[in-house]
């Protein structure tokens, strides 16, 4: 698909060396691809970490059921919020999670329109991610409600009550934008593992296997025109998905925004929300595909070039969360509004300053030893990079929300937000439910998308030699 | 021998047909389950509510055959508190009193209340008061008690009393005293004793000093131009601090707020007189009386020797200069609490500044017998040391609690052979005395009262006692005469004798229905001053610790303790709740190392106690205050734990004050529960504040501080109310911060208390409060109070944000709140820029409590968990009156609606109405120049408002003053 125009191009070039970087380890073949990938889930015996991480994330989602249980029978007051902090952690938890869900679409759907072939190997495991993140997310507006049981009055659907949800309210525009990003970011990664599925059914010892593979492949054949109408409801959802990259974290944002609470009223936050969503989603990428690259050898497919890459787009919205954290205090003091002023200032030197400065060595001074080669090609390095930026980006939303509610207008409602137990249970619990579903995915599904990584090879593009 | 039921059974015909036992389901089951599950509900809805009482009451504003289920009956009665009773109306709802509201015809009330009437309806339906005569603990019978109290008395009646002792609280109400005159003429070698730990004494003494007799003072606030408060806070604690609000309130309005009224206040607790205060000087309690001493000798008070100490001269004289300047026309008011010597020379100065007679009048002392309280319980005290007390009956009171540390009252109680207590509780003192009657409360019987200048009340019951309680009259009556009449006998006959006309069935029936009886107010009289002063106490050490007691503002002695209400109520001035605290000023808390909550240990003389600081702007330096009250052991659920006790360092011979107390560090951790931890306004217009000179010169200054957004500033064309649209001014002039607002909206809108731990966790859940703000000098700050109810915007950006529509907006203008559509998403307090919602983060409402539920008013809903909540402007109250309203084809009149806390307000500063009617009273104080928006510039449109507040400062004290110009 490179232009005769492009490749001229490309050899008139200077040579780059990220570029230069295999997008896939020399000598596969179809053969050893389809091995490699199908024996995690059908053969080989899960390998110890892999019950190291499934025991942590059961024990964490054990930890996730007994808050909930608790929750529900106690009610929201066991969490730390009060008046004027009335939302606290699950908000906190819901933004942060959907962000991360974003870095999945972006890869996904997004570059598959901008066909950055390097993107192969990663969006299967870059989807999946999104779909736990998303689930995550979505528990928590629902946990957060005083009364969850009967959170669906904020559907439209008809009843007997004759009333309709409030659709000027953000937060029902948030149902719609989280509903449907989650349902059309399954339908995609689904679509997407079809053919694999079908490979998997192919490959299976055991009728076990070949039953619930066969099953979920929808009997996938391989025909051309299976091949066919798979590529064209690829780009459709890939045409349907990207705008909803931008369009979730935008809605999400606009929960604070509407709202005309000074450091939540603000016309940046849409693009603020989605740079950083996107930030925190890659930081989250890498720290999933660092281990389990080494865990099971995917060196050859997941390779130093998709590191290299993330790690620069990590940088790239990193400095777009920086430019508007440097633009909020400038509106502020060009606004004059002396509410807009505290908050700013408030930030900076009251009870939340930690939080505020945590957030800027997180967010703004770590990612910066990205700029060094050595540190995007070192796994390790990248690995803590990623875990300062998700610590970051969850600080960065705790931040807005609590930093922002705890001192208003009106001081005398001013209070602290203490977090309790309970609102750290939650927390981890629902990473807890992340881990699970995510080692789970790893178990019993193909976690590198084999068919695209065989669009690498030398073979799919005969007249390229190699893939870039 | 055979046992037969039927003659067919005993004959052998009769076979059992157990099928008969349960009939099978027939078709008409579901129908007959229905009928039966009716019929039972509405019997336990008749038997549940109707506990009238049997005497003949009389309904205040309609006639008992109109008692129309669902539509309240209103008693007037009153309240009395010490003894002094306030006028007050109750609402009933088909048998249960539901909420106290203000007699507008009662002097001590004009409509108004003060907290403790508010909350007295919470402490009838107290689950912890007690419900049955105990001997040793154990249940015992009306009966076997005046069995028992006979035998006792036998041999005390065979020495005409002698070895008979009656230790009574203060006692006002005029057929008690009756009964006690009574029982001591019956019985004359028989003992009264009286004891209040914080009596009359002190002003007593003084009026002994000043004119050769006790007398009470009453003042009229309402012809005060300048008013001199030394250590009095008049305004929201004492016995008529509810007439004297309302008067000095009216005054201070007086001219349309261009010739106001001037306060200075010395004192030694920060008070909310204090903060209202035009001049207001912090000094420690004994320094109180040398200040008095050169105000006096600067007002002209003749054989004065000046105290000799330089200090606050120029304020001396500034202040001499404007009383001097309103002879006639001023008022110096000493603190109760105070020396018995500043008493003294405040009358001097009244007497010098020509005010006796005219702002300050004397009265006989209302008390039956106004005795040094001190001294009489330190007679009880040494008659039981002395084996002389054989029988002691307690009326009331919590002496055990009490008394002074020094008398060990608990220990000398146990010497008493007999001892016999009534009381709403079984309390301290309850438990080491043999036997305990539950006390009636004054909502469950008849009696009487009188209020500050005597004008007395019939007190008619509005609900059958709940338990086996008696009046304490009918438990002296059973010694007089067995078994004793009933109070209703008592209090009847007792009027009736001195009933001079003809009618006095008429006469009574008028009296029990206005709720005050006419022509009994005390006769004034004209008192003459003796001039010789005692010396002046030598210099003290001014270094010294000095520790002050007060009574707590809420709990009073200690006796509110188990009222929940009052409990969470926060503090005046330091938005305290749950606990009290050991008070100290900024720099001295610097000076001990001392840091806010810090748990200290108080020692003094010997006796200590610990409890957490907390750090109080404007109290004097090098003192300590501390609240009593606090500390009960056997108060209740509620009132247990809560706070210490400081009466464990208080001696009879020091009642208030002591001079070197020790403060250390305990290192314990205790936090204390505060509502409001911030009180700088942080430079935002929040409370708008001038001088009336200001005024004077510029009566816009308002419009040039807080500009509202103009209304053609949208792109829609503004909606238009037609009808009704209510609205609400607010006073800030008027405020005098003493909360009675907020007890009542507690009580009428069924508001939950959540206890100290959620209070802690910042989710108190008072609809309205009154947020305090301090600006200044921290060791003299101005102090500026702000009810702050719902705002009610007119575009209120709760009502955008709710994703299910539970709040919105209604056609007269109120952002209403549909407690059922509400799934707690709490997006809604959020996006208030007024913090006024509150959130049901737990079950806060007592669902068990069986006489809780009795208290509840029926017109508003009991929330549940998860669920927002805010100030409805009363709405159960417009949705009545526009109910009423339309069956009378009328609209709606001015005035018509009082919200709860208008209703309560002593000053008047709330005033609620349509704001569509341009003559009615809320929209002429909108239009006033004064009329400002909370945060207008955020174009909420909020239908509450506030008149800014204005001071009127000495200009000759310009340099001194505080900072307000």
């Amino acid at each position: 698909m490179v232009t005769i125009e492009q490749r001229q191009r490309h050899a008139t070039r200077r040579p780059d060396p990220d570029v230069d970087l295999p997008v896939i380890a020399p000598s596969q073949t179809l053969v050893t691809v389809t091995e490699q990938v199908s024996s995690i889930p059908l053969y080989r015996a899960a390998p110890g970490l892999w019950w190291v991480m499934f025991g942590v994330g059961l024990t964490l989602l054990s930890i996730f059921a007994v808050a909930v249980t608790y929750l529900l029978s106690k009610g929201v007051g066991i969490w730390g919020i009060n008046i004027p902090n009335a939302w606290g952690f699950a908000i906190t938890n819901f933004v942060w999670w959907i962000g991360i869900g974003h870095a999945g679409t972006l890869i996904s759907a997004f570059l598959l329109l901008l066909n950055q072939s390097w993107r192969n190997a990663i969006n299967r495991l870059a989807e999946a991610m999104t779909i736990f993140a998303v689930m995550c997310a979505g528990l928590f507006p629902l946990l957060h409600l005083g009364r969850s049981w009967i959170f669906y009055w904020i559907l439209p659907y008809p009843n007997t009550m004759t009333v309709q949800p409030n659709f000027r309210s953000p937060l029902v525009w948030d149902v719609f934008a989280v509903s449907t990003y989650f349902t059309v970011s399954l339908l995609f990664w689904y679509l997407g593992m079809i053919p694999d599925l079908a490979t998997l059914r192919d490959q299976s010892r055991n009728r076990f296997s070949y039953a619930f593979y066969g099953i979920l492949s929808m009997g996938w054949r391989g025909a051309s025109r299976h091949w066919k109408f798979h590529q064209k409801a690829s780009l459709l959802l890939a045409g349907l998905a990207t705008p909803l990259v931008l369009s979730v974290h935008t809605v999400v944002s606009f929960d604070f925004t509407v709202a005309i609470l000074p450091g939540w009223h603000s016309t940046i936050f849409p693009p603020y929300f989605v740079a950083g969503a996107i930030f925190s989603g890659f930081a989250m990428v890498l720290v999933l595909a660092i281990p389990i690259r080494s865990v099971y050898g995917l060196h050859n497919v997941l390779t130093e070039r998709h590191l290299n890459n993330c790690a620069k787009l990590t940088l790239a919205t990193g400095w777009i969360v920086a430019y508007t954290y440097a633009i909020e205090p400038f509106t502020a003091w060009y606004s004059g509004n002396q509410f807009e002023m505290f908050v700013v200032h408030n930030r900076a030197t009251g009870p939340y300053a930690w939080a505020y400065w945590s957030v800027l060595f997180c967010n703004v001074a770590v990612p910066q030893l990205l700029w060094s080669r050595k540190v995007r090609l070192n796994p390790k390095a990248l690995f803590t990079v990623s875990i300062f930026i998700l610590i970051g980006m969850w600080l960065e939303r705790y931040m807005i929300i609590i930093s922002s509610l705890h001192r208003d207008y009106v001081p005398s409602s001013w209070a602290n937000f203490i977090a309790t137990i309970w609102d750290n249970a939650t927390l981890y619990g629902s990473m807890g439910l992340f881990i699970t579903l995510f080692a789970l995915f790893v178990r019993f599904f193909p976690v590198i998308p084999i068919y695209e990584v065989k669009e690498l090879l030398p073979y799919s593009h005969p007249e390229r030699g190699a893939a870039r | 021998m055979k046992y037969w039921r039927s003659l067919e059974e005993y004959s052998g015909e009769y076979k059992p047909d157990h099928s008969d036992d349960y009939p099978p389901p027939d078709e008409a089951s579901r129908r007959r389950f229905i009928q039966l599950m009716g019929a039972s509900f509405a019997l336990a809805g008749a038997t549940a509510c109707t506990r009238q009482p049997p005497e003949f009451i009389v309904p205040y504003v309609e006639p008992p055959e109109s008692a129309i289920p669902g539509r309240p009956t209103y008693y007037a009665s009153a309240a009395p508190m010490n003894g002094i009773a306030q006028g007050i109306i109750v609402e009933t709802h088909l048998g249960r009193p539901t909420k106290i509201e203000g007699n507008p015809d009662h002097p001590g009330s004009l409509g108004a209340t003060d907290i403790f009437s508010q909350a007295s309806v919470l402490d009838l339906y107290d689950p912890d008061r007690a419900r049955e005569i105990t001997y040793l603990g154990e249940g015992r019978s009306w009966l076997s008690l005046l069995d028992a109290f006979r035998v006792a008395l036998d041999p005390i009646r065979a020495r005409k009393g002698q070895g008979f002792a009656i230790l009574t609280e203060t006692v006002v109400s005029p057929s008690l005293g009756a009964q006690i005159h009574a029982v001591l003429a019956a019985l004359p070698q028989a003992k009264w004793h009286q004891y209040d730990p914080a009596g009359m004494q002190s002003a007593y003494a003084g009026a002994q000093l000043a004119f050769g007799r006790a007398l009470n003072t009453v003042y009229r606030f309402d012809q005060a131009d300048v008013v001199v408060s030394l250590d009095s806070d008049f305004l929201s604690c004492g016995r008529a601090s509810t007439r004297y609000a309302h008067d000095f309130a009216n005054r201070r309005r007086q001219g349309g707020r261009l010739d106001m009224n001037r306060m200075y206040c010395v004192e030694s607790v920060m008070t909310s007189t204090g903060g209202k205060a035009d001049h207001r000087l912090p000094l420690r309690y004994s320094e109180v009386e040398m200040f008095a001493r050169d105000l006096a000798t600067a007002t002209g008070v003749a054989g004065m020797t000046p105290s000799g100490s330089n200090a606050n001269g120029p304020f001396i004289a500034a202040v001499a200069r404007d009383l001097q300047a309103h002879r006639g026309a001023s008022i110096v008011i000493p603190g109760e609490h105070q020396s018995p010597v500043l008493h003294a020379l405040a009358h001097a100065m009244n007497e010098a500044l020509g005010n006796a007679g005219k702002t300050v009048v004397y009265t006989e002392p209302l008390e039956i017998s106004a005795v040094d309280q001190i001294d009489s319980l330190r007679e009880l005290v040494n008659d039981i040391d002395a084996g002389a007390v054989d029988l002691l009956l307690i009326l009331s009171g919590n002496p055990v609690y009490n008394a002074p540390a020094d008398f060990d009252f608990a220990s000398r109680l146990e010497k008493v052979k007999t001892r016999i207590r009534t009381g709403l509780h079984r309390d301290e003192t309850s438990i080491h005395c043999h036997w305990h009657v539950p006390a009636t409360h004054f909502l469950e019987d008849w009696g009487d009262a009188r209020a500050y200048d005597g004008t007395a009340s019939i007190i008619q019951p509005t609900i059958n006692p709940l338990y086996d309680s008696h009046a304490d009259i009918t438990l002296l009556d059973s010694i007089l005469q067995y078994p004793g009449r009933s109070s209703y006998e008592i209090v009847r006959s007792y009027w009736s004798d001195r009933h001079k006309g003809k009618d006095f069935e008429k006469w009574w029936r008028k009296s029990v229905h206005d709720g005050w009886i006419e022509n009994t107010a005390s006769a004034t009289i004209t008192p003459s001053l003796r001039a010789s002063w005692p010396a002046p106490p030598g210099t003290h050490d001014s270094s010294a610790l000095e520790l002050s007691f007060r009574t707590d503002p809420y709990l009073y002695d200690g006796r509110f303790a188990n009222n929940a209400w009052l409990q969470e109520l926060p503090r005046p001035m330091t938005k305290l709740t749950w606990d009290n605290a050991v008070h100290l000023s900024p720099s001295t808390a610097k000076r001990l190392g001392i840091r806010n909550q810090d748990n200290v240990r108080l020692s003094a003389g010997g006796r200590s106690v610990a409890g957490s600081v907390w750090i109080t702007t404007g109290q004097p330096d090098n003192s300590v205050v501390v609240y009593l009250g606090w500390g009960r052991s056997n108060a209740g659920r509620t009132g247990n734990g809560a706070g210490f006790n400081a009466y464990l360092l208080r001696t009879s011979g020091q009642p208030w004050h002591y001079s070197g107390v020790d403060v250390h560090k305990t290192g314990a951790a205790y936090p204390l529960a505060t509502t409001q931890m911030q009180q700088d306004m942080e430079g935002r217009n929040l409370v708008i504040s001038n001088t009336v000179d200001a005024y004077k010169r510029d009566p816009g200054f308002v419009t040039k501080i807080q500009e509202e957004v103009p209304r053609e500033h949208t792109l829609y064309p503004p909606w238009e109310y037609k009808g009704y649209a209510w609205g609400m001014s607010i006073d800030l002039t008027a405020c005098v911060n003493c909360n009675a607002c907020v007890v009542a909206c507690q009580a009428e809108n069924n508001i939950p208390v959540v206890g100290k731990q959620q209070v802690l966790a910042r989710r108190a859940m008072h609809w309205l409060r009154v947020d305090v703000y301090y600006q200044g000098d921290p060791g003299n700050p101005s102090a500026y109070y702000e009810p702050v109810p719902c705002m009610q915007c007119e575009d209120a950006p709760c009502e955008l944000v709710c994703p299910v529509q539970a709040t919105n907006h209604s056609s007269d203008g109120l952002n209403d709140m549909v407690y059922n559509r509400c799934i707690g998403t709490r997006y809604c307090s959020n996006n208030c820029p007024y913090k006024v919602r509150r959130f049901n983060f737990f079950l806060y409402q007592d669902w068990t409590t069986e006489t809780i539920k009795l208290q509840r008013n029926p017109d508003v809903t009991v929330r549940s968990r998860g669920v927002m909540e805010k100030c409805t402007y009363c709405v159960q109250r417009i949705r009545e009156a526009e109910i009423r309203a339309s069956d009378e084809d009328r609209g709606i009149r001015d005035g018509e609606i009082q919200t709860a806390c208008q209703q309560a307000c002593p000053t008047q500063a709330i005033v609620f109405g349509d704001i569509n009617g341009p003559s009615n009273r809320v929209a002429q104080l909108k239009a006033e120049t004064l009329n400002y928006q909370l945060l207008a510039e955020l174009n909420t449109r909020p239908r509450t408002s506030y008149l800014a507040e204005l001071r009127n400062p000495n200009p000759q004290l310009r340099e001194l003053s505080r900072g307000d110009d």
